[in-house]
């Protein structure tokens, strides 16, 4: 009776990991693609973007197919519901992409400004947090996913601070408004990779413990009194 | 348990092992069935699921050789007492079975029935609560036209509603159904389903069922045994979202053997 029902979930968690390959490996172009301002590779992760796309509504059709014949329950129900979401952030991490590899077009004619900060820092930092929230995953492992949840906090951080930097040099750069909101846009794209990664490991804690942690950090700190951060 | 905020305890079962002969059927089963809710007891065959709901009304003293240990409280009181009524427990404790078992009688009668043996005689009074019962089980527009006909010629499912409504007509406190809808199409189940909704309203009702969806949609709390023990009850959407036990959840999800 179970059996199939567990062929089903074996063959969708393949899926999502494939997905999440393939995401990954999107994102480090854009990155790569940031380090050098590469408009081949922007390219080639804009014109691929349909990959994922597709796959993403093949995982979504699969999993309305088996709760519509399955029916699953408790843990299977929120493996289910878990990647039902995890697939939209995936898709939206791969769109990620494409917005960083469109900047990267915007500006990779421009001469190049010395920039007091560097964007691979903050680049290897929301990878790592997608790298861990993946493993999170394929490992149901707890600590990774928390240490996900911390990590977003610096790159949070580090997004603010660029924020600053560019906000200096736009006054003493005034012919390279353009170029520098595109810089900052980059910023904005890579602190999303984060929030993306967020949501993955917040989703894995809830298919392993059942429990919505969402918002609860938030919660937290309005009840200590403390001001909102963002 | 959340479930019992502010409910009163209609039944309580503490402690009670049940024996056929030699063979221990339950073991050692504490639970509590709350007034106006529905409670569903779900298992694998053979966990003791139907015995517990036998033990409620004391359908089991008519098997020889058994017995029991432990108590079982309604509104407070043993049932097990020896100077219970066993008669006047089942009126308080009514039961309806896996497959319709309507009387080969009239409709009406099935349903007058109860109130004959419980002493009522006046014929409108009788005509009355027929009419009333029969709305109250959701049979009345169906049968209205035809209440001196067989019972046998209904359709299956009207015929698991007769019974309801025959178990209904004496007024019981408690409604115990053992797999009431596993012999019944989904439509007749949808309708079973939608009856025992509206009726918990009035009644407290316990039932057995196989059909883990049905437990799902139609009961407050779940309980579930497994070789005659009680290893997990809680408020059912708790137990089909997040279970407490790795039993509960290899059950539920089917991985079970």
């Amino acid at each position: 009776m179970p059996k199939r029902l567990q062929r089903e979930l074996e063959k969708i968690k393949k899926r999502i990991l494939y997905l999440g390959a393939m995401v990954e490996e999107r994102l480090k172009m854009a990155i790569k693609a940031i380090e050098n301002w590469d408009a081949d590779l922007a390219q080639e992760i804009i014109r691929r973007d349909y990959e994922i796309d597709e796959l993403e509504v093949e995982v979504e059709e699969e999993c309305l197919k088996i709760l519509a014949l399955h029916q699953p329950v408790a843990v299977d129900l929120r493996f289910l519901i878990a990647v039902i979401k995890i697939n939209n952030d995936l898709e939206r991490i791969g769109d990620e992409a494409v917005n960083i590899a469109n900047r990267v077009q915007n500006i990779s004619t421009r001469k190049k400004l010395n920039l007091s900060f560097d964007f691979s820092v903050m680049a290897e930092k929301a990878a790592t947090m997608f790298r861990l929230s993946l493993d999170a995953l394929v490992d149901l492992d707890l600590d990774l996913a928390f240490k996900v949840l911390t990590l977003d906090d610096e790159v949070d951080l580090m997004h603010r601070e660029i924020y600053d930097r560019i906000k200096e040099m736009l006054s003493k750069n005034p012919d390279y408004v353009g170029y520098l909101i595109n810089l900052y846009t980059t910023s904005r794209h890579l602190e999303r990779v984060g929030d993306h990664s967020t949501n993955i490991a917040e989703e894995v804690i809830y298919l392993i413990e059942g429990e919505i942690i969402r918002h609860r950090a938030k919660e937290e700190a309005l009840q200590a009194g403390e001001p909102e951060t963002k | 348990m959340d479930a019992d905020k502010g409910r009163a305890k209609k039944m309580v079962v503490k402690n009670l092992s049940f024996f056929y002969g030699g063979s221990k059927a339950l073991t050692d089963v504490s639970l509590d069935f709350y007034a106006n809710q529905v409670t569903a007891l779900i298992g694998p065959s053979g966990c003791g699921k139907s015995t517990l709901l036998r033990c409620l009304n004391r359908m089991n003293d008519l098997i020889p050789y058994s017995r029991s240990e432990g108590q079982v409280l309604l509104d407070g009181e043993s049932i097990y007492d020896p100077k219970v009524d066993v008669v006047s427990l089942r009126r308080r404790v009514g039961m309806v079975f896996q497959k319709p078992n309507p009387f080969p009688k009239t409709i009406f009668e099935n349903v007058a029935y109860g109130l004959r043996v419980n002493g009522v005689k006046d014929r409108s009074t009788i005509e009355q609560k027929v009419e009333d019962t029969l709305k109250n089980a959701a049979l009345w527009e169906e049968v209205k036209e035809r209440l001196y006909d067989s019972a046998l010629g209904l359709s299956g499912g009207q015929q698991q509603r007769l019974c309801i409504a025959r178990a209904l007509a004496v007024e019981p406190e408690v409604v115990l159904m053992d797999e009431p809808a596993s012999a019944l199409d989904p439509i007749a189940t949808q309708k079973i389903e939608e009856l025992i909704h509206h009726l918990k309203k009035c009644y407290t009702i316990i039932i057995v069922t196989h059909n883990m969806q049905q437990a799902a949609r139609v009961s407050d709390v779940t309980a579930f045994f497994y070789l005659g023990k009680l290893i997990e009850a809680g408020v059912t959407d708790t137990i089909f979202t997040r279970p407490k036990l790795k039993q509960t959840e290899e059950y539920i999800t089917g991985r079970f053997g």
